[in-house]
């Protein structure tokens, strides 16, 4: 038998997850793990979401009544919301004002952007914080690697993520993930200019998401120094997304015509999904349960302190 | 009708924006100036100029533009008398700033390629297009790769959009004559009134006039090809030589042959300094269906690495990549290279190759 509610507030933040859908029902589980977060809510807007029926099973109180049931009687110390940017505009400004920390999943980018291998310690207190996209928290970690040791006028990420794990809202918003993957390469990364490209690819069997992060570096830059702290990098994200891993050592050019007449590295980095719910091949998607699961574990670590 | 009522098929050169691809981007505002004039000139009533992977499309992965394709655009813009200036772009790649900024340099056609399974990220891209009065058209990539009934259900979807023209895009110059038929078919079929249909050839198989007659003989009523073949991977369908063989069968283009002849003869071919050529590696793209654009990368990637392009391609072809996915032909080659050296030190070392695997 797990211990009473009332006990495991001390040692637990409570958590709500609103969005019952795939990304929802997949960070559950990952809550589910968590020594210092413990799911108690799933809020969904439809009676038949599969999301509700499976948070049920696994002991949450799962309601279809939406944000307006939760907020009407509970009190989480977290949520994680897992619906879309217009849903999450609408919500952001009530969590806030019932002084709720909110972790973001969807492309609203209300709050400060966080990738947790770079900058979630500057984030703990927010009210808010986005977790950007799948792509730049796959990405923006590796173009930090490299602007930790030489400066980055121009970096690129190329993004390749299995047709089937890209949803409705990424398609009919195709912009917004370029972007604000864009963006989060510059302010977060750390490169003077961002650019991001996003492919689908249909192939059967669904292929693993697979990024390439370019960065341009000066021609004299030292190369064994920047391999090394790409690998470094790589193993602190793989410490919370366990099948994020490079996919070959990072690979230098010289300048040439086609290049813009700028020296750089290609990083290729792969990520394969835990498969906590959603099949393995859609890294992109577990990426950001994984980061969001490690973020709120940040704030959960601090508001129990406090408690204690 | 988006054309002259008096022409039965309307042909986009793409010279310079497929083309790009043949010279590595590095186009410059003489070689688009002195294009147009010799193009426009000869009657081709569209061209294409932007970057080979469309607006956006500069950067590491695609290569970069000597020259950026708005200023490009507007060069074109400014030099055609009555030929309409086209340009490209690929959601994920390009956004629709670039569409919008290519309409305030004077474009008026704006074409928008997704892979030919993932037409829906283009609704947004065509509703924009549409809502500032550009004229519209849509392309399926890699169109070889997926049945007729498939690529009319996408065509569908961008139709339904805003897309006035769908175009089946043989990127891999794969299809062959029926495969190109059926496909056209199926759209006509699909769209009728609401769109017309198209077709994109590359001449990988050596087919693209041939696989262009049997379109507009499907119902195509819009065919690109390029000028010279100035175009990725074997290049395209040749503009001259389409005009010439479709005044034979009778078919209105618009185009004046012998002027079409001239100018690729003496104003496109001197720009071309390293032709498309149905060579080992552009007729592996066709065999295996490979994206056209890979072409140049894979050269690159099999000098650098010391591996076979071929080898490069193939490989490609089985993991079954999409065009815009230039990327991965660094790791692959990377893969071939390190699985080179270990069959070599395995040899020095005397262990039998069942060994190494």
């Amino acid at each position: 038998m797990t211990p009473s509610n009332r006990d495991d507030t001390v040692t637990k933040a409570t958590a709500a997850i609103v969005g019952s859908g795939n990304i929802g029902t997949d960070l559950m589980y990952k809550l589910l793990r968590s020594d210092v977060i413990e799911p108690r809510w799933m809020i969904g807007i439809d009676p038949d979401s599969p999301g509700l029926k499976r948070a049920a099973d696994h002991g949450l109180a799962a309601t279809a009544e939406g944000v307006d049931w939760l907020l009407a009687r509970e009190r989480p110390d977290l949520v994680f919301e897992a619906t879309s940017a217009y849903v999450h505009r609408e919500n952001a400004p009530r969590y806030r004002e019932l002084g709720i920390q909110a972790v973001d999943l969807t492309p609203a980018a209300i709050g400060p952007a966080v990738v947790p291998a770079v900058n979630l310690g500057e984030h703990l207190d927010a009210p808010n914080v986005s977790l950007i996209t799948c792509g730049g928290q796959a990405t923006i970690p590796m173009v930090y690697a490299v602007s930790r040791v030489v400066p980055v006028e121009y970096a690129e990420i190329v993004a390749s993520v299995a047709s089937p794990s890209a949803g409705p809202g990424t398609r009919a918003n195709i912009d917004e993930f370029t972007k604000t993957t864009a963006r989060g390469v510059e302010t977060i990364g750390g490169a003077q200019r961002g650019k991001a490209i996003i492919i689908l690819n249909p192939a059967e069997p669904p292929m693993l998401m697979q990024d390439t992060i370019f960065c341009a570096i000066p021609a004299d830059a030292d190369t064994g120094a920047i391999a090394a702290s790409v690998r470094k990098i790589a193993a602190e994200v793989a410490a919370y997304v366990p099948g994020y891993r490079l996919r070959t050592e990072p690979q230098f050019d010289g300048p040439t015509p086609m290049s813009g007449g700028r020296a750089r590295v290609a990083i290729f980095v792969e990520v394969e999904g835990a498969g906590d719910f959603l099949p393995p091949y859609s890294g992109n998607l577990d990426i950001m349960t994984a980061a969001a699961t490690r973020v709120g574990e940040g704030f959960a670590r601090r508001i129990l302190a406090g408690r204690a | 009708m988006p054309y002259s009522a008096d022409l039965d098929v309307r042909v986009t050169d793409s010279s310079l924006r497929d083309g790009s691809h043949a010279i590595r981007h590095q186009f410059t505002v003489e070689d688009v100036r002195s294009i147009v004039a010799a193009l426009d000139d000869a009657g081709v009533p569209v061209i294409e100029v932007t970057h080979g992977d469309g607006l956006g499309g500069s950067s590491f992965n695609y290569g970069f533009s000597l020259v950026p394709d708005q200023d490009l655009i507007a060069t074109a813009v400014a030099t055609a008398r009555q030929a309409k200036i086209a340009f490209l772009m690929l959601p994920g790649v390009g956004v629709t700033d670039d569409i919008r900024q290519a309409a305030d340099n004077g474009a008026s056609i704006c074409r928008i390629a997704t892979h030919c399974t993932e037409a829906d990220i283009s609704i947004q891209h065509f509703k924009v297009a549409r809502s500032i009065g550009l004229e519209t058209v849509g392309f399926l990539m890699m169109a070889h790769s997926q049945p007729p009934e498939v690529l009319a259900k996408q065509a569908r979807i961008m139709a339904d959009a805003g897309a006035q023209c769908v175009y089946v895009v043989d990127s891999a110059g794969s299809l062959i004559m029926d495969g190109v038929s059926d496909r056209i078919a199926a759209l006509v079929a699909e769209l009728g009134g609401d769109a017309q249909v198209g077709f994109h050839g590359h001449e990988n198989l050596g087919l693209g006039v041939a696989n262009s007659v049997m379109a507009v003989r499907a119902g195509a009523r819009q065919i690109d090809g390029s000028t010279r073949r100035f175009g990725a991977g074997a290049g395209n369908t040749p503009v001259e030589a389409f005009a010439a063989v479709t005044e034979r069968l009778g078919i209105k283009t618009g185009i004046d042959t012998l002027k079409i002849i001239d100018a690729a003869e003496e104003t496109v071919a001197p720009v071309l300094t390293n032709p498309p050529a149905l060579d080992r590696l552009s007729l592996t793209m066709g065999y295996a269906g490979v994206y056209s654009s890979f072409l140049k990368h894979a050269e690159i990637q099999a000098r650098k690495y010391g591996v076979s392009g071929a080898e490069i391609l193939i490989e490609a072809g089985r993991r079954k990549l999409v065009g815009g996915q230039e990327d991965q032909l660094i790791e692959i080659a990377v893969g071939l290279a390190q699985r080179r050296q270990g069959h070599r030190r395995g040899q020095r070392a005397g262990e039998s190759e069942r060994a190494r695997g």
